[in-house]
Parts: structure tokens; C-alpha cells; sequence
């Protein structure tokens, strides 16, 4: 066998498996994944597909953390470059970046010990007015404990995004403690007076919890407050929309209208822009009206995570670049306590915690690159990439549900960081067209008209080959960026050696080694020949696409056979791949 | 002096098969600009016209005043002048001079001359001798690659241009016949190495096939071995095929002989046949005075075996008259696109004999070709009710008839209207914009179009089947459809010229309607039922096309949204009228501009440029999944956003590609430099 390719699909990657009726060919079993991938295989024999059919469900739904791959993935790294990567991501560095603590925000010790927020990280700003009493006291009056506290500062408008969870008023109930501690919020930013309050759940939501002893701040018992809903939905809206998305996206045969009426009913462009939507309103309201903003919905980690760290990456261009990315999502995310390990369902769970919350961030994100080309120092791979992560447990950033839970599961001395794994594959993620020095892309204004809004193509169908452009351009600029470094260092080689051989002429003292030296490297040659290869898609089976792309694939209707069905030679088991060879 | 301008032109490109003068009177000196078109064929090449059409003599023609007739060296540069009307002659004698049309130019290294027909052709340096070839490289055997060929190909100038095309209006070039030419210029590789000849009762020779102008000559180069010469007019038919990238060529000869030659490598294999090969095809005159199609231009191409009787009786027979003629030839496997208007079988199933034979004239031996029906085939069994109708199985039992489903007319306006009006609403919210979007139905006759135009080339390419194409008309989804397959097949259809000679000719000469079809666009409140975005909906596929791959077309997409503006709106004469009849009697080549004249210069060009273009000699199969199709951004929100961010990135990638190219130009001037420097250092250092 000369060609041989191999799938590899961790286990933990799969989101379903299913085993259709038996055909002439063998039992066919059909896994989705989580990176929206699907696979075709199938088993000659239906005892044997019934048997993997049973492993890969075990395998794909662990009962423990510690049997998730990222307990038993060895990069080889010692113990000190494992802390290290840990290392990378400092976040009081960060908000020292962001210029706090100051006069106005210090840093609380209130939670040094997970006592009075178990999902809130230990290191928590807040306004230098707010007492330990009145902390404690708001903590008691917010769902969770998730009391306000400060997201991002906005150094030059002295600004604050804060985050919290929904207040327990009920229909009448009030707390003089949160209410002081939101004057605080208002009082430590000196331009402006008011504060905006956004509730980013939609108000019939909201209106439904108070009569669960939950709800939303009453204007009339918070002063200088201004009230707003944004409407965004909830995790089962969500997890029910990207279903719907993915059924018509894999409809065979698909038509336009269906495609697009598919893409209508599923609403998931619409929670997309909802959530913009959110984040421009926050970003809007700091640079605009110099407001300090404090966002909550229901618990605060999931709705408020997006708007928060959404709203930062409009206002702030740090965030936009890879390392400012990493600490965006260290910071609003994984320190915040977003529910990664349920939202994603990293173990054998309830089905109804997950939901593509974070999906549907990075989504937004790729919205504003596509709108705004050159103002994020990574490109859409990195976004991807990150994606992957999420679901694959083979880093320990992402499992878990909280800090608490992750300093209890020892991640830092059992697991490692995905972060430094991502740098050292930098070039791939780096965006060639970014550039840093326009002031414009300061603050993004990015458009919400609806026409905007495009289907994500490279993330619904990243494995669909077919549906893709044959050659992509953003590839060979990519290529022609690394080739142009190339060759300006190429260039002052080249020039050195004239010079050197000028001296050498002059002075006519000339040795042989140092003309040899100067031959046999041609630079010039080596770099245009890899040029050459690379203006195709550098994916591996480039060459393929684009001559053999064969018409099958495209779903030419009438004409079109059968999606070809990958009949698998061996189908093993390892630890923690499923490997297809055909 | 426009003369001179226009002259250098037309002789300095060498790469250009056909080059054909756009006839455009400038009345004042507006402008400076090249009024040359240059025409090519990147398919015509490949057969051959063995003889002139009839009436149309090399060379007897009468020339333009100022032109002295005699043969010679002078001919070229003189001629020059009246290609350019208003230079000399002027417009109202030419009437008198009948179906001249063209003569030959042949430019060879400096000199350019004309040849008078049935003077002695100078025999090229490859036919003549005949020495009996010797041992190792005997001279017998032409040299390798002659230096003459890139250089030498024949310049056909529609001085056509300056008579009949004024006076009979058509605007350009068609296809400018390679008749009276030298079989040597159609060899494509005079010669391969390691050729396997095999011959029944006779061991197999190996040896080097060379091709001169009229003898295939196979020597083993052996002392006392025999050679094959064979008179390529003893060449009756060839058959190709492949093992790998071993071809084979099968020829049969006249005498019944059959040899074989196992020729390696596709490519020279394919040369070396698509060169011996005989073209099934001629050009027909028969519409010379748009009688008998008025909405054909005056020239098409025909199986050489359908005569112009036949072709009269044919076109009784098609729509509009439009009777089946070639659009496209595939020069890898010699399958054909040919496009029609509809057969007027009626409700009595009325038949033709011609029309049978003439499509069945396209076929090889024993090979079955496709029809597409651009209709369902509900609507083209109603359209048998008013006279027209589709080609009986029984009548054609050759053809599979396949139908695909194209709108057409109102239902493709209102699809626009809806569209546009759509992408205008900035308030509409997210569920809406969707259901709008779907409700215009837009990008369902995107993509009906393109699975029809890769059905097309599915069926040349990877059936090797040749094809019919027709709707109703012939002048809409047909052309919609030949010219798509022709982007998806042709390399040269995704370059800049390559792609205005497709216009010219699919679109153009091919009798679109422009006049009635862009009349109006999406926001007139008067409808007129001939309205229709036809050529938008072309252009919207070609973008698509261009968007999934973006390195293989020259032009970008600013070039197509020209393309779309001139056809609704423009100050030059190019898309005006319904059809080269029309044209021809608005006067509109002595009246108006070119499009083309303006498009190809230079600096507007460079705007046109695709930066990334790098030439892909393949197939490239577009994907018409609806998730890989989209709204044309660049004409549907062009208005209706700012595209400063997008424009700007854009440059910065032109940028990112120029420094590019820089710094590859400086070291290699560097390297130059250093190497100089080394040989300079090298003598000196060795005493």
C-alpha cells in the first residue's frame, strides 16, 4: 500500500454515534463530532460494528476527569517547562496592563480562599470604596455569590466593565449592600456619574425568574443606574439552534432554499448578532458616553462571559493580538468560571449543561475579521484551533468548570497548558495582512446589518473538503509573507558577500574557501521553490482538490452518485484514537 | 500617428494566435487609445481548415486604396494604414468590394509579408529536404525545435476589419480561418524521443517521431533500418488513448495500413495527435447576409460534412434559425460543445433529415453525445404546442437527452427586483434578511446554472461525450451554459483576453439580446416581459467560480463588475444592439467605441489584473453546494456599506505580492552580481 491515510479522531471529540440498518456492503456507523466532523464507516462484519459501536460510546462519555486524555498526554516536557507554559498567562499582569489596581479599583481578598464565590477566581478588583462588609453583603444578595466585580478597565475614559450574576430581588426584595456596592462601581469612575446595568437575557426571561426569588435590579431602588435588556438567549435556546444548524447542514442534496430557510429557522445567525449586538452596546457605552457598564444575566458565565470579553476585544487592541487573545480567554472565560467541562460535555453528563456558548464567541469574533481584515494578529486557523481544544481534553486549560475545581484536580502539575503549544506553531496562526500601527482599529465599529452575517463555512464544514475554495488566497499570502522575510534576510547575505568579496577583490588577497563558501548556497532557489509549491493549498491533499476534484464531490444533483462511503480496511482501538485506515 | 501605434501592437505580441483589428473609427482625437482587439481562439488552433471557404481567395481579393497589391516584403508595414478606416479608403466604397475579408500576414522574425494565394508557398526548411538521413543526428531530420516557431505563426488581421466588416457589420473576428496555411505551423512538437512504433508482422522500432510539414517520419536511427514516412494526407483517422502517461496513437491511413505509435508523456502525445489530426469542421459563409440567422453572425463553424444547402434547410428547422453550430472544442479529447435554438418539431413531431445528420456529423464513430435541454422537460413538451419543441429519441438515437431547469425572462427580473431590494433594506432584521434572501430565489438560479455549465463539462471532460445545447431561444441560458463549461474547461477562458474573446464570441456574435435583456434594471417600475439579467447571472457564476479559485482567472473581480455596468450602461458601442445583424446596421464600428479598445490598455488593465494569478492548465470543477455559494457582495452591497476596511486589506495584500516580487528581482540581480564578481575573482586568482 502506498497510500495510506489515516483519520485519527480522539474519543473524546465524538459527540454521537450511530448505527444505521444493515446493508449489503456491511453495518454502517455514522460518528458525529464535536468539531463538527463526520465520519462514514463501514463494518463488514455487524457483530464488529456492534462491539465498536459499544467501545466508542464508553470511550467518548468519561465518568472521571482523571481518565480524560489530558491525565495521559506526554509531550515530553519536563516539570519546569510544564510550569513554565503555565506561567504564560499571568493575569495580574494583565490587569496591571489595564492600569488597576489605582485610586479607584484594589484587588480584594475577599475570595483569596473560594469563601464567598466557589466559581470566581481568587484575585478579584473591585471599586477601593466597596468594604469587605458590603461585599460579603452583595455576594449573599446575588445568584451563586457572583457579585460584581471588575472585567476589563478602560484606562483613558476610566471606564469599568463589571460582571455579576442576577440579583435574588424577586418581585420585591432589595439588598443596601449591593446597591452601595454599585454606587461604588458608578462613583469609581470620575467622568461619568451613571452606570449602565445591562441584563443580557431577554426581559420575558428575566420577568420569569423573579418568581423564582431571582430577577433583575429595580431603577428606583439603585441610584444613577440605567436599566437595559439585550435580549440574548439562553444555553437550551442555543444548544437546540446549532442542532437545527447542523441537521440542514448535513442534509444531502441540500438546496439553496433549503439551505437558507434551514439557516433562518435554526436562528443561529440571530443569536450571533444578538450577542454583537450586546457587546457593541457596552463598547458604545464607554466610549461613547464614558459609562461604566456592569453585565449580568442569569448566573454570569455564560451570556455575561461573551459580552464581556466581546466588548473588550472592541474596545481594546491587545485583545486582538495572539497573546492578548489567550488572556482574553484565560481571563473572561476560564478565570470567570464558564462551565467549559459541561458545556462542552467533557464527561458523561447532564445533556441539557451543553451548549456552544463559547462557540458562538468565537464566531463573533471571526465576524470581526472578516469585517475588519487587518485589525487581529491571528487568523481564523487559530480560532479553530482553539475550538479543537475545547473539546479535545487534551490540555488542562479547559476542563473543569471553575478555578476552585481546577486547583482540586492538580491540572497545572498533572496536565499542560495549550497555550505555549499554540506559540511555538505561531506562524500558522498569524494573520499576514494585520496591522498593528493603524490607529484606526483602536475601537472596532463593526455593522450588525444583518447582511453581515455570513455562515461560517470554515468552522460548520471545517472536514468537508469539497465545499471549500480549491486555492485559498489567504494561504499564499501567508506563505509570500514567510518567503518575503526570507528573502529580505536573503538580500543582506547576499549583499554582505559582494561586499566582502569587493574587499577581497581590492585588497587582492583572495582565498579559495571563501568563494567556495559564497557558491553552493542559493538562497533565492530554495525559497522561489518552495513558493512554487505552496501557491496551491498547502493542506496536504491540495493537489488533489484542485485537478481531481472530482464532480461526485459537488453535488451536480441529478448526476451526482452517492456520497462515496470510506470502507475502512482495519478499524483499531487504541488508547484514546480511533484509527481509520483506508 | 494611430497607424504606427496600432502596427507595433499587432506584431510585437507573439503569443497571440489571431489577432483581429477592431474596426473603431475615432471621429475626433478624444482619446490615444489602442484600438486593437485581439482575438484569439485557443481551440481553433487545434483543427484545421483544410481549404478556403469558397469565394474567399487569398490574395485576390482587392486591397484598399494605398495598398500595392503585388507580393513582397512591403506589404506588412504598409498595409498597416488601412486598417484603420479613416486613414485611407474611407467607409463608402467598401460595399463595392465584396467578401473580402481578410489576408494573410505572416510575421517571421522582421519581416512581415503576404502571401498571394496559390503563388508557391515558401516550403518551410522541415519539408523540403529530403537527404537520406544518417547515422547519429543525420540531417536528414529537422533540427530541434526549429528556431523559427514561437515567432512564426500567422497574424490574421480582419483587414476584414476595413471591408466587410464595416459594410457587413461584424464588429470582430470570428474565426479567422487557417486555410492556405502551412501544415507546419499546426505542429505543436515537431519531435519525440523514444517513440515505440508497432506494425503488424513487423518487430517493434524505437525511435524519434519527427513531424515536418508533410510527413510523419519515424527513424530508429540505426544504420540500414527502414523509417517511416507517412504523407499526413495519407492520414485517415487517429484514435488516442492512455496507460498511464504512456499514449498511444492509433492511425489509420487511406491505404487501410494501420501502425501504432506508443508515444511517452501525455502531453507531447496529445500534441503529436491533436498535430496529425484532420478537423471534422469548416467555416460556413451561409449567413453572410444574416438571412438565414439573424441573429447569428456572419461566420460559424460547421461539420465540414454539412453543406450550406443543408444548412438552410437546418435552420428551417431550429428556432429563430438558429441552427446547431460549434461553441467550443476540446482540444484534449476533440469533443464538442454546439448550441442551438430549439427544434420546431411542433405537435406533429416534424423531423429533419439535415438537422439529424448535422449533429450527428459531430460524432466519432460509434459515440454517443448528450443534449442538453435547458428546459424541463414539462415546459419543452408545452413548448411544442406553440411549434417548437425537443429532439425525439427516435429521430436522434445517438443523443441522450438530459433536461435541466433554467428560469428564464420575468421570473429571473423579479428574482433581481426581490434581491435588490432586499440587500437595500438595512433594517431588516436577521429572520427576515434570510427569508428575503431565500424568497429572491437568486442563488437558486446561480446554482442551476452552474450544475448545468459542470454537467456540461462533465460530460466533455470525464465522459468524453460530445454535446447540444439549446432552450428555447439558444440566445439565454444556452449561451449561460456553453460559456460557463468553457470557463470550467479552458484555461485561456479564465484570462483576461481569453475572457473578452469568450464575451465576443458566446455572448456577442452569439446573438444575446442585449438591448432587450438590459434594457432595465431592478428598480424601473415599467416591466417589459424581454427583460432579464441573463448576462448578470453569467457574470454572478463566473465570480463564484473565481471566489473558489481565486489563482486561476488573470482578471479579478472588478473586471466582471465593469463587465456588468457596460452591459447596462455605456459610452462605448460593444454591448449595444441585439446582435451582430443589428450592429452591423447601426454602424455602430464606425459610430461608437470599443469597450475592448478601452478595456486593454494598460493602465486600465492593471486595475483588472488578478495578483495572485498564477496559470492553471486544469479543469477546475466549482463546488454548487449552497453553503459554497454566495451573495455577490461586489454588486449586491456594493451601495450599501462601506468596503473601506475590505479595499484597504486588499491592498495591503497587492503590497505584501509586489514587495514580493521586488526582493525576488534583487536577489536575483544580486546573485548575478556575485557570480560576476566570482568569475572576475576566478582568473585573477588562479595565476
Amino acid at each position: 500500500m502506498e497510500h495510506i491515510r489515516t483519520t485519527k479522531i480522539l474519543h473524546h471529540h465524538i459527540a454521537s454515534v450511530e448505527k444505521l440498518a444493515l446493508t449489503t456492503s456491511g453495518c454502517p456507523l455514522v460518528i458525529q463530532c464535536k468539531n463538527f466532523r463526520i465520519v462514514h464507516f463501514i463494518v463488514p462484519r455487524e457483530r464488529d460494528c456492534h462491539d465498536i459501536y459499544n467501545s466508542l460510546l464508553q470511550l467518548s462519555k468519561q465518568a472521571k476527569y482523571e481518565d480524560l486524555y489530558a491525565f495521559s498526554y506526554n509531550p515530553k516536557q519536563n516539570d519546569s517547562e510544564r510550569l513554565q507554559g503555565w506561567q504564560l498567562i499571568d493575569l495580574a499582569e494583565e490587569y496591571k496592563r489595564m492600569g488597576v489596581p489605582n485610586s479607584n479599583w484594589q484587588l480584594s481578598d475577599a475570595n483569596r480562599e473560594y469563601k464567598i464565590c466557589e466559581t470566581y477566581p481568587r484575585e478579584l478588583y473591585v471599586p477601593r470604596i466597596a468594604s469587605k462588609p458590603i461585599i460579603v453583603g452583595s455576594s449573599k444578595f446575588r445568584s451563586k455569590g457572583r457579585f460584581p466585580v471588575l472585567s476589563y478597565y478602560h484606562q483613558d475614559k476610566e471606564a469599568a466593565i463589571c460582571r455579576c450574576s442576577q440579583p435574588l430581588s424577586g418581585f420585591s426584595a432589595r439588598c443596601l449592600e449591593d446597591e452601595h456596592l454599585l454606587q461604588a462601581i458608578s462613583k469609581a469612575n470620575p467622568v461619568n456619574r451613571y452606570m449602565y446595568v445591562m441584563d443580557t437575557r431577554p426581559k420575558l426571561n428575566a420577568m420569569a425568574n423573579r418568581a423564582a426569588g431571582k430577577g433583575y435590579e429595580n431603577e428606583d431602588n439603585y441610584s444613577n443606574i440605567r436599566f437595559q435588556f439585550v435580549g440574548i438567549e439562553n444555553i437550551h435556546v442555543m444548544r437546540s439552534s446549532l442542532q437545527k444548524l447542523l441537521e440542514v447542514n448535513g442534509t444531502k442534496g441540500l438546496s439553496v432554499n433549503d439551505f437558507y430557510s434551514g439557516l433562518e429557522s435554526s436562528g443561529w445567525l440571530r443569536h450571533i448578532k444578538a450577542v454583537m449586538d450586546a457587546a457593541i452596546f457596552l463598547a458604545k457605552a464607554i466610549m461613547v458616553e464614558n459609562a461604566s457598564v456592569l453585565v449580568h444575566c442569569s448566573d454570569g458565565w455564560d451570556r455575561t462571559s461573551q459580552v464581556c470579553s466581546l466588548g473588550s476585544l472592541l474596545l481594546d487592541s491587545y485583545y486582538r493580538t495572539v497573546k492578548g487573545f489567550m488572556v482574553l480567554i484565560e481571563k473572561d472565560w476560564i478565570a470567570f468560571g464558564h462551565k467549559f467541562s459541561e458545556r462542552c460535555g467533557h464527561l458523561d453528563g447532564d445533556p441539557k449543561e451543553v451548549s456552544p456558548v463559547f462557540t458562538q464567541f468565537l464566531e463573533c469574533v471571526w465576524h470581526l475579521t472578516e469585517q475588519f481584515p487587518q485589525a487581529f494578529e491571528f487568523n481564523e486557523a487559530f480560532l479553530l484551533q482553539i475550538h479543537e481544544h475545547i473539546h479535545s481534553c487534551q490540555f488542562g486549560n479547559f476542563l473543569g468548570n471553575c478555578q476552585k475545581e481546577r486547583e482540586e484536580l492538580k491540572l497545572k502539575e498533572k496536565t499542560y497548558s495549550l497555550w505555549p503549544f499554540l506559540l511555538d506553531d505561531l506562524k500558522k496562526y498569524l494573520n499576514p495582512i494585520y496591522n498593528s500601527q493603524s490607529q484606526r482599529f483602536t475601537v472596532l465599529e463593526p455593522s450588525t446589518v444583518s447582511f453581515n452575517f455570513k455562515f461560517w463555512r470554515n468552522m460548520y464544514h471545517q472536514f468537508d473538503r469539497t465545499l471549500h475554495p480549491r486555492q485559498s488566497v489567504f494561504n499564499i499570502i501567508m506563505n509570500m509573507n514567510e518567503q518575503n522575510k526570507q528573502l529580505e534576510k536573503d538580500i543582506k547575505e547576499l549583499e554582505s558577500k559582494i561586499k566582502q568579496c569587493k574587499n577581497k577583490q581590492t585588497d587582492d588577497i583572495l582565498t579559495k574557501e571563501l568563494l567556495h563558501s559564497i557558491h553552493p548556497e542559493s538562497p533565492t532557489l530554495k525559497s522561489s521553490l518552495c513558493f512554487k509549491e505552496q501557491t496551491l493549498l498547502p493542506v496536504n491533499d491540495a493537489l488533489r482538490t484542485i485537478e481531481g476534484s472530482n464532480p461526485t464531490d459537488n453535488r451536480y444533483s441529478d448526476y451526482a452518485e452517492e456520497f462515496s462511503k470510506a470502507e475502512p480496511a482495519v478499524v483499531s482501538l487504541e488508547y484514546g484514537v480511533a484509527r481509520m485506515t483506508c | 500617428m494611430r497607424g504606427r501605434g496600432g502596427k507595433e501592437k499587432l506584431f510585437s505580441d507573439r503569443n497571440i494566435n489571431l489577432q483581429v483589428r477592431l474596426c473603431c473609427p475615432r471621429r475626433n482625437n478624444r482619446t490615444t487609445q489602442e484600438p486593437t482587439f485581439q482575438y484569439d481562439f485557443p481551440w481553433l488552433a487545434s483543427f484545421r481548415v483544410p481549404a478556403l471557404p469558397p469565394g474567399v481567395v487569398l490574395g485576390e481579393q482587392p486591397l484598399p486604396p494605398g495598398v500595392p497589391s503585388g507580393s513582397g516584403l512591403e506589404a506588412g508595414p504598409k498595409a498597416a494604414s488601412p486598417f484603420y478606416p479613416g486613414c485611407s479608403g474611407g467607409g463608402g466604397d467598401c460595399e463595392a468590394r465584396g467578401p473580402s475579408w481578410s489576408w494573410l500576414t505572416r510575421t517571421c522574425g522582421r519581416h512581415t509579408q503576404t502571401w498571394p494565394s496559390h503563388s508557391p508557398k515558401p516550403r518551410s526548411s522541415l519539408g523540403q529536404r529530403r537527404c537520406p538521413p544518417q547515422p547519429g543526428a543525420g540531417p536528414g531530420f529537422p533540427p530541434r525545435s526549429p528556431p523559427l516557431r514561437p515567432a512564426q505563426r500567422w497574424v490574421i488581421c480582419s483587414s476584414a476589419a476595413v471591408t466587410s466588416s464595416r459594410c457587413r457589420g461584424s464588429a470582430v473576428p470570428w474565426f479567422l480561418p487557417l486555410g492556405g496555411m502551412e501544415f507546419a505551423e499546426l505542429i505543436k512538437t515537431p519531435r519525440v524521443d523514444n517513440v515505440v512504433l508497432h506494425r503488424p508482422f513487423y518487430p517493434a522500432v524505437e525511435g524519434t517521431l519527427c513531424l515536418t510539414g508533410h510527413h510523419l517520419i519515424l527513424s530508429s536511427r540505426q544504420d540500414n533500418t527502414e523509417e517511416l514516412w507517412l504523407l499526413h494526407s495519407n492520414i485517415d483517422a487517429i484514435d488516442k488513448r492512455f496507460v498511464g502517461s504512456l499514449g498511444t496513437v492509433i492511425i489509420k491511413c487511406k491505404d487501410f495500413r494501420i501502425i501504432q505509435l506508443d508515444i511517452p508523456g501525455m502531453e507531447e502525445c496529445l500534441n503529436i495527435a491533436s498535430s496529425i489530426e484532420t478537423s471534422e469542421w469548416r467555416l460556413s459563409y451561409v449567413n453572410k447576409e444574416f438571412a438565414v440567422c439573424p441573429s447569428y453572425p456572419p461566420i460559424v463553424v460547421v461539420p465540414k460534412s454539412i453543406d450550406d444547402e443543408a444548412l438552410r434547410k437546418v435552420a428551417t428547422f431550429r428556432h429563430g434559425g438558429r441552427f446547431p453550430v460549434l461553441s467550443y472544442y476540446h482540444k484534449k479529447n476533440g469533443m464538442v460543445i454546439m448550441r442551438s435554438g430549439q427544434p420546431l418539431s411542433g405537435t406533429n413531431g416534424r423531423r429533419c433529415k439535415e438537422d439529424e445528420k448535422l449533429i450527428n456529423a459531430t460524432l466519432r464513430a460509434g459515440k454517443r453525445g448528450y443534449i442538453i435541454d435547458t428546459r424541463s422537460l414539462n415546459v419543452a413538451q408545452q413548448a411544442r404546442a406553440k411549434g417548437g419543441g425537443f429532439e425525439q429519441e427516435a429521430h436522434y438515437p445517438q443523443w441522450r437527452r438530459i433536461h435541466k431547469s433554467i428560469e428564464r425572462y420575468h421570473i429571473l427580473q423579479e428574482s433581481l427586483i426581490k434581491l435588490v431590494e432586499a440587500c437595500n433594506d438595512q433594517t431588516h432584521n436577521m429572520d427576515r434578511w434570510l427569508s428575503k434572501l431565500e424568497a429572491s430565489n437568486w442563488l437558486t438560479h446561480i446554482k442551476e446554472i452552474l450544475t448545468t455549465a459542470c454537467l456540461a463539462a462533465q460530460c466533455i471532460d470525464r465522459e468524453g461525450a460530445s454535446i447540444l445545447i439549446h432552450g428555447t431561444e439558444g440566445t439565454d441560458s444556452t449561451l449561460q451554459v456553453t460559456s460557463l463549461a468553457q470557463i470550467i474547461l479552458e484555461p485561456r477562458s479564465r484570462t483576461i483576453r481569453g475572457f473578452e474573446a469568450l464575451i465576443e464570441r458566446e455572448w456577442l456574435q452569439a446573438g444575446h439580446p442585449f438591448q432587450q435583456r438590459c434594457a432595465q434594471s431592478a428598480y424601473c417600475n415599467i416591466k417589459q416581459k424581454w427583460e432579464a439579467p441573463v448576462f448578470l447571472l453569467f457574470l454572478d457564476c463566473v465570480w463564484q467560480i473565481l471566489r473558489q479559485f481565486p489563482c486561476s482567472f488573470e482578471f479579478n473581480e472588478n473586471f466582471l463588475i465593469m463587465l456588468f455596468e457596460h452591459a447596462y450602461a455605456s459610452q462605448f458601442g460593444t454591448f449595444l444592439g441585439n446582435n451582430e445583424s443589428e450592429r452591423c446596421k447601426l454602424k455602430l464600428q464606425q459610430k461608437t467605441m470599443s469597450l475592448w479598445s478601452w478595456v486593454n490598455r494598460p493602465s486600465e488593465l492593471s486595475k483588472f489584473t488578478n495578483p495572485l494569478f498564477e496559470a492553471n492548465a486544469l479543469v477546475i470543477w466549482p463546488s454548487v453546494a449552497p453553503q459554497s455559494l454566495q451573495l455577490w457582495e461586489g454588486i449586491f452591497l456594493r451601495w450599501n456599506r462601506s468596503s473601506r476596511y475590505l479595499d484597504e486589506a486588499y491592498e495591503e495584500m497587492v503590497n505584501i505580492i509586489e514587495y514580493n516580487k521586488e526582493l525576488q528581482a534583487k536577489v536575483n540581480i544580486l546573485r548575478r552580481q556575485l557570480a560576476e564578481l566570482e568569475t572576475e575573482g576566478g582568473p585573477q586568482e588562479s595565476p
